[in-house]
This record gives C-alpha cells, sequence and structure tokens, in this order.
C-alpha cells in the first residue's frame, strides 16, 4: 500500500489525505474479517450438517433383511418354512397411470380398479396395493413399467404339512409375527431383526465399500420340536378317520413318549389349512383342544384312585369290594354301574371299570389325602408344556367336597382335565411311580420326574391296565399285534351347561401305553360327541388307539413283548363289557 | 539439496500411487464379497425352497396312496413278520466260535 503519489520531474510530492488510506485500509480488514467469520462458519458451526449432506451424496444406509426361523420336527423335517414372497406398493405421489394401465395393473392384482384409484389418491408415500404375490405375477407387474410402482420383499411362511399340523404350530400374520401355537408361543426366537448398514455407493449403485454396521441382522432362531412328523401324520389319519366315522363333532390325539416326556404328536380335529389362513380360519377352528380345552375325564381316572386306595394300605388289588349289583346311594343320589355286578377285586373293579367299586373305595380316603394325591398328579396345575393358552383344569380345594363329590371325583366327574395333562398323568403307570414333565421341545435328557406312587403299586396298576384290554374287560379293541398293551376307557356324560348331565351326549376316551412290559409310548384319544350309534370309549376310541399304536411301535422300531398272534377279541355274540361314566 | 527434495518427491508420488490402487482393489474385493452374501443368501432361499418342496413330494398321504394304489403295497400279516432282536456284535461273535 503506498500512503503517497511521486510526481514526475522532481515536484515536490503532494501529500493525499489520510482518510483515504485509512479508508482502504479498513475495508480490506473487513474483508478478510468476513472471510474468517464465513471459514468459521462453514468449519465449525454448520460443521455436521453440510458433512452430513455431503455423505448423503455417496454413503447410504442398507437394511439387511433377516428371515424368521424355520420349524423342524425331531428328525429335523420341515415342519414350516419362510419363503420369500413381493408385495407390490406404491409412491402414490410419484405414480403417473397412462391410460389402460390402471386397468391392466388392477387385472394382474386381482382387485376392482375403483379400489385400486382410491389407494393412488391417498397422500402417503408408501401404500400397499396387494401382498405376498407370486413371483410370476411380480414379475408381470415390474413389466408395466409404471413409475412410482415398485416391489417390496416380504416372507411367508409355508406349512409343508398343512392340516396335520395346524393347531400344534398355529400360524402367523401377514407380518410374519406369530398369532397362535408354536408360533406364538416362541415368537421372539423365532423373529429374526432386520439390521442395517452404511455403505458407499458409487455413481452405477454398486456398494463399493462398508463403512460401518449400524445394527448386525440377527436371522430367526430355528426350532426342533420334540414331535415326530410321521406319528403324528398318522395319529391325524386315524383320528379323522374315527371322528368321521362316528359322526363327532371333535375328536384329539396326543402320543407322549413315555421314557422322556417328550410330545410325539399332538392332533385336533376339526382342523383347518394354515396355509390359506385368509378365507377358512373361523374363530375356535384354531383351538388346539388338547391343550386349551377341560373336559370331564370319566373313568379314566379310576386307575388313579385305585392307586390312592393300595397306597393308602387299606387295599391291595386283590381286596374284594361288594359292588352291591351296581347301585349306591349316598344321600339323596344314586351311583349306578352300566352292567351290574356282585363282588368285584380291585382289579376287577378297573377291568370292569366299576363306578360302584371306584366310589367306595374313594369314600375310605380323607378328601385331603385325594386332594394331595390329585394335584400330585398334576390336575388342577398347568402342564407346562411350554403351549399358549395352557390351562390348568379344574379340581376343587376338599375343604368344599361333599361325599357324593369325591365319590364321583373317584370316576372322573365333578372335576375337569385337558388330554395333555390326563396323558401326562399316565406316566406315573408306565414309569413306576413317577411323574414326568412333558416338553414340545426336542430333548437331549429325559424330562426330570416326582415320585407320586411306589414303583409296587405302579406295577400292581399297570397289571390291572393290562386286564381292560383282555377279553372281559372295556377293551379287547384297545390290543396291538405283537404287543402287551394296557390302558383304560372312558365314556363321560357331556354337562349340559344347566349344571346337570346330558343324557345323550358323551365324551368317549381311551388313554393307554405300550408294549406294558417296558412301556414306550403313551396315547390319550378323546372323542367329542360321537353320534353314529356308538359311543363308548371302548367302541369308539379304544380302537384309534391301537391302530396309532401299532403305527407308532412299528415305526420307532420297539421289539415286541409278545408272540404275533395275541389278539384274544372276544367271541362276536359275547355280550359288550361297557362302562358308563 | 535438490537431489534429496526430488528423490522424496518421487518416493511420495509411488506411495500415492500405491494408495491408489489398493483402495481399488480394496473396493473391488468388497463388491466381490457383497456379491458371494447375496448369492450365499439366494443359495439359503433356494434350500428353503427345496426343502418345502421335497416335503410336500414326501408327504404321508402322498406316499401311501402310491404305494397302496399304484404299487399295490400293503403291511405283510403279522404271522408273517418275523423279528430279528438286536443282539450286540460281540454276543454274537462269541455263540459263533
Amino acid at each position: 500500500m503506498m500512503a503517497s503519489v511521486v510526481t514526475h520531474k522532481g515536484q515536490l510530492p503532494v501529500r493525499l489525505p489520510v482518510w483515504r488510506t485509512r479508508t482502504v485500509l479498513i475495508l480490506l480488514l473487513i474483508g478478510l474479517l468476513v472471510l474468517i467469520g464465513r471459514a468459521v462458519y462453514l468449519q465449525g458451526v454448520n460443521k455436521d450438517f453440510l458433512r452430513m449432506k455431503g455423505e448423503a451424496r455417496y454413503s447410504r444406509v442398507i437394511t439387511l433383511n433377516a428371515g424368521r426361523g424355520k420349524i423342524t420336527d425331531r428328525n429335523n423335517e420341515p415342519l414350516a418354512i419362510s419363503s420369500p414372497v413381493e408385495s407390490v406398493a406404491v409412491n402414490p405421489r410419484e405414480v403417473d397411470l397412462s391410460s389402460g394401465q390402471a386397468e391392466k395393473l388392477a387385472k394382474l392384482l386381482d382387485i376392482k380398479t375403483r379400489d385400486l384409484q382410491k389407494k393412488l389418491d391417498e397422500s402417503r408415500d408408501f401404500v400397499y396395493l396387494k401382498r405376498q404375490l407370486s413371483p410370476e405375477t411380480a414379475e408381470k407387474v415390474l413389466k408395466l413399467d409404471i413409475p412410482g410402482v415398485f416391489l417390496q420383499r416380504e416372507y411367508r411362511r409355508y406349512y409343508p404339512d398343512g392340516e396335520v399340523t395346524a393347531h400344534l404350530l398355529g400360524f402367523t400374520d401377514v407380518n410374519d409375527n406369530g398369532q397362535e401355537g408354536i408360533e406364538l408361543a416362541y415368537n421372539h426366537q423365532l423373529a429374526g431383526m432386520d439390521g442395517s448398514r452404511r455403505v458407499l455407493k458409487d455413481r452405477l449403485g454398486n456398494i463399493i465399500e462398508g463403512v460401518e454396521s449400524i445394527r448386525a441382522p440377527q436371522e430367526g432362531q430355528n426350532i426342533t420340536l420334540s414331535i415326530d412328523r410321521n406319528i403324528q401324520y398318522l395319529a391325524y389319519r386315524e383320528l379323522t378317520a374315527a371322528v368321521n366315522a362316528n359322526r363327532a363333532k371333535a375328536g384329539a390325539v396326543v402320543v407322549l413318549d413315555a421314557k422322556t416326556g417328550e410330545v410325539l404328536a399332538i392332533v385336533n380335529q376339526p382342523t383347518y389349512n394354515p396355509n390359506n389362513r385368509v378365507k377358512n380360519i373361523q374363530a375356535g377352528l384354531t383351538r388346539n383342544r388338547v391343550v386349551t380345552d377341560i373336559f370331564e375325564p370319566g373313568s379314566t381316572m379310576k386307575p388313579f384312585t385305585a392307586g390312592f386306595a393300595i397306597e393308602s394300605g387299606r387295599f391291595t388289588p386283590n381286596t374284594l369290594i361288594d359292588t352291591e349289583g351296581g347301585k349306591l346311594s349316598i344321600g339323596p343320589a344314586t351311583i349306578h354301574d352300566a352292567h351290574p355286578d356282585g363282588t368285584l377285586s380291585v382289579a376287577q373293579v378297573i377291568q370292569k371299570s366299576s363306578n360302584v367299586g371306584a366310589a367306595k373305595m374313594a369314600l375310605t380316603l380323607a378328601p385331603e389325602y385325594m386332594y394331595t394325591g390329585f394335584s400330585k398328579l398334576g390336575f388342577g396345575k398347568l402342564p407346562h408344556s411350554g403351549f399358549p393358552g395352557e390351562v390348568s383344569g379344574r379340581l376343587r380345594p376338599y375343604q368344599t367336597w361333599r361325599p357324593i363329590e369325591q365319590a364321583t371325583m373317584a370316576y372322573g366327574h365333578g372335576i375337569s382335565v385337558s388330554l395333555l395333562q390326563l396323558a401326562r398323568a399316565y406316566t406315573v403307570f408306565a414309569s413306576d411311580g413317577e411323574l414326568r414333565d412333558i416338553s414340545l421341545m426336542k430333548q437331549a435328557q429325559p424330562m426330570p420326574s416326582e415320585r407320586v406312587f411306589s414303583a409296587h403299586t405302579a406295577q400292581a396298576l399297570r397289571s390291572m391296565l393290562e386286564m381292560v384290554v383282555m377279553p372281559g374287560g372295556t377293551a379287547p379293541r384297545a390290543q396291538v399285534m405283537g404287543y402287551r398293551v394296557a390302558g383304560k376307557t372312558g365314556t363321560a356324560h357331556k354337562l349340559d351347561g344347566h349344571g346337570g348331565y346330558a343324557s345323550d351326549r358323551y365324551v368317549a376316551s381311551f388313554v393307554g401305553f405300550a408294549p406294558a412290559s417296558d412301556p414306550r409310548l403313551i396315547i390319550a384319544v378323546m372323542i367329542d360327541e360321537p353320534s353314529a350309534g356308538q359311543y363308548y370309549g371302548g367302541q369308539v376310541a379304544a380302537p384309534v388307539f391301537s391302530r396309532i399304536m401299532a403305527g407308532a411301535l412299528r415305526m420307532l422300531g420297539v421289539s415286541p413283548d409278545m408272540p404275533a398272534q395275541n389278539m384274544l377279541l372276544p367271541p362276536a355274540d359275547a355280550p359288550e363289557v361297557r362302562e358308563e361314566t | 539439496m535438490t537431489r534429496l527434495n526430488l528423490l522424496l518427491m518421487g518416493i511420495v508420488v509411488v506411495c500415492a500411487l500405491g494408495v491408489v490402487t489398493s483402495q481399488h482393489r480394496a473396493r473391488k474385493l468388497y463388491a466381490e464379497l457383497q456379491n458371494a452374501q447375496e448369492q450365499a443368501k439366494q443359495m439359503n432361499t433356494e434350500y428353503g425352497q427345496l426343502q418345502l418342496e421335497q416335503s410336500t413330494w414326501a408327504m404321508h398321504a402322498r406316499i401311501e396312496k402310491i404305494a397302496s394304489e399304484r404299487l399295490h403295497m400293503r403291511v405283510p400279516d403279522p404271522g408273517k413278520i418275523q423279528v430279528v432282536p438286536l443282539i450286540p456284535v460281540a454276543k454274537r461273535a462269541g455263540a459263533n466260535s
């Protein structure tokens, strides 16, 4: 900067006014300050915003989809698998339909043009047009090449066995959340967690560098059930045949592994197909009756009464009981036997299913003693199978028992149980007096068990239950060729809903195990309201038991414990041994 | 002094080029990794679909139908079944000798 100007020819310098230099200096300084200020603003104050904007030019956050885990049976056969499908979504702000395209699109998606237009008029950025399309249809939609219409990958659940496993597995909703059954109970394990990651993309959209992982995706875990797909199918087939043949309202079967406490099959009728759930799932149809419904079990409870009686020391299997010709009056009420008998041993009371005999045994016991016994067997308590909606059944506190109630409970009335509880209670006979916990998950070790009866009592009861399926018992039809079988029938009147019992509606049941020499399987069968003429447990439920047991033992390769020709069916004209309740 | 500077300059240039090439290679490899991962995912999906297909073909109802109707197979009479008990190998060998 020059403060003065020197003129030519040696003339005296003319002094410029000082204010001019000062002005220039100040102006330049101000300019400098402005530059510094701007720099500070960009580099310091506004740094984050600008950096963000810059990164937005090349870095992207992408979602990493995590799939839902598989459900497999104990042999790793798939029972439920998620498979990707395409959903068609639209951004109504960007959509630009030429004439004719709307009709084409509506036709492809199988929706009305009017509905389509309504969706396109919405003011959101994202609207589903149709979810879960087949890949072929999705391809065609994409070929229409409509701006604003795009595909969204989703997962849909498939159940290869459909109806057979419907109640057990349940189903998922359109967003892949479990709604029923195992899908609901283990949703937190099955469901994956989508992750996300920041990446650098080039001009062509290729990912060139992973910057950071924001959240790692968590794939859904696979679940291995204790179910055996083959036995499940077998049980389903036999139950369906029996329910149809007997024109029954419903039916259920549960198969337990007596050694480990694992549930090998749970089937229900009526059923539904979880693969096209939208159309045909009515409320109530999805209920897993085995676990969530309670019923009065009837005579299938008698072996427990006999067990308590023997444990009390007052009875042995050979103690004689006078059944008084099949009638016993307690106060105003009378207990009947379906076919009157004279004096029976405890074993015969079980074999012939005498109500009077069972009631007489029960009446020698203290209510508290019986109550404790029932609760030790798991009645009135949740079975803890891990299934949602489990019920504990109904066992009233012993303080309120009247003698008639104690007597009816001896043969399974005035007490309600689920089929699962009943099957579980039979583990005490199968494993020498120990009640085993049950599980729907495949186990490496047998489930823990707790002693209820002495081994001696359990063995005595086992041979009594073997007599039930022999000629003279109530269920010769439960026999299985080549194996010793033991079990108990039940034929209970249904409650009529007005505090009494319906005279013409029954629940027929059979619970049993085989081979009796070393029990491997426990099968409980329940047929609700058989209405084709026959309704006794020995006629309706026992044959189902026999067929499932025969097939399952063969599949599992269990050695027979009897020579093959052991079917000792009573002659065709022999009177049927029946029980009621 | 100038020579040293030139030498250093040369080294810097070589290093810079090295960084560029290695960065390029890293990105290429990363893209490859991405592809491989995508492929793995697709294969996993396909595996699931194949499993589904297999289990549909192997449905019990179907096998049963084919066995009984087309191949006329049936479960043999119990009298014709011979059950061979499992005997440990050592025992069997002992019995033979």
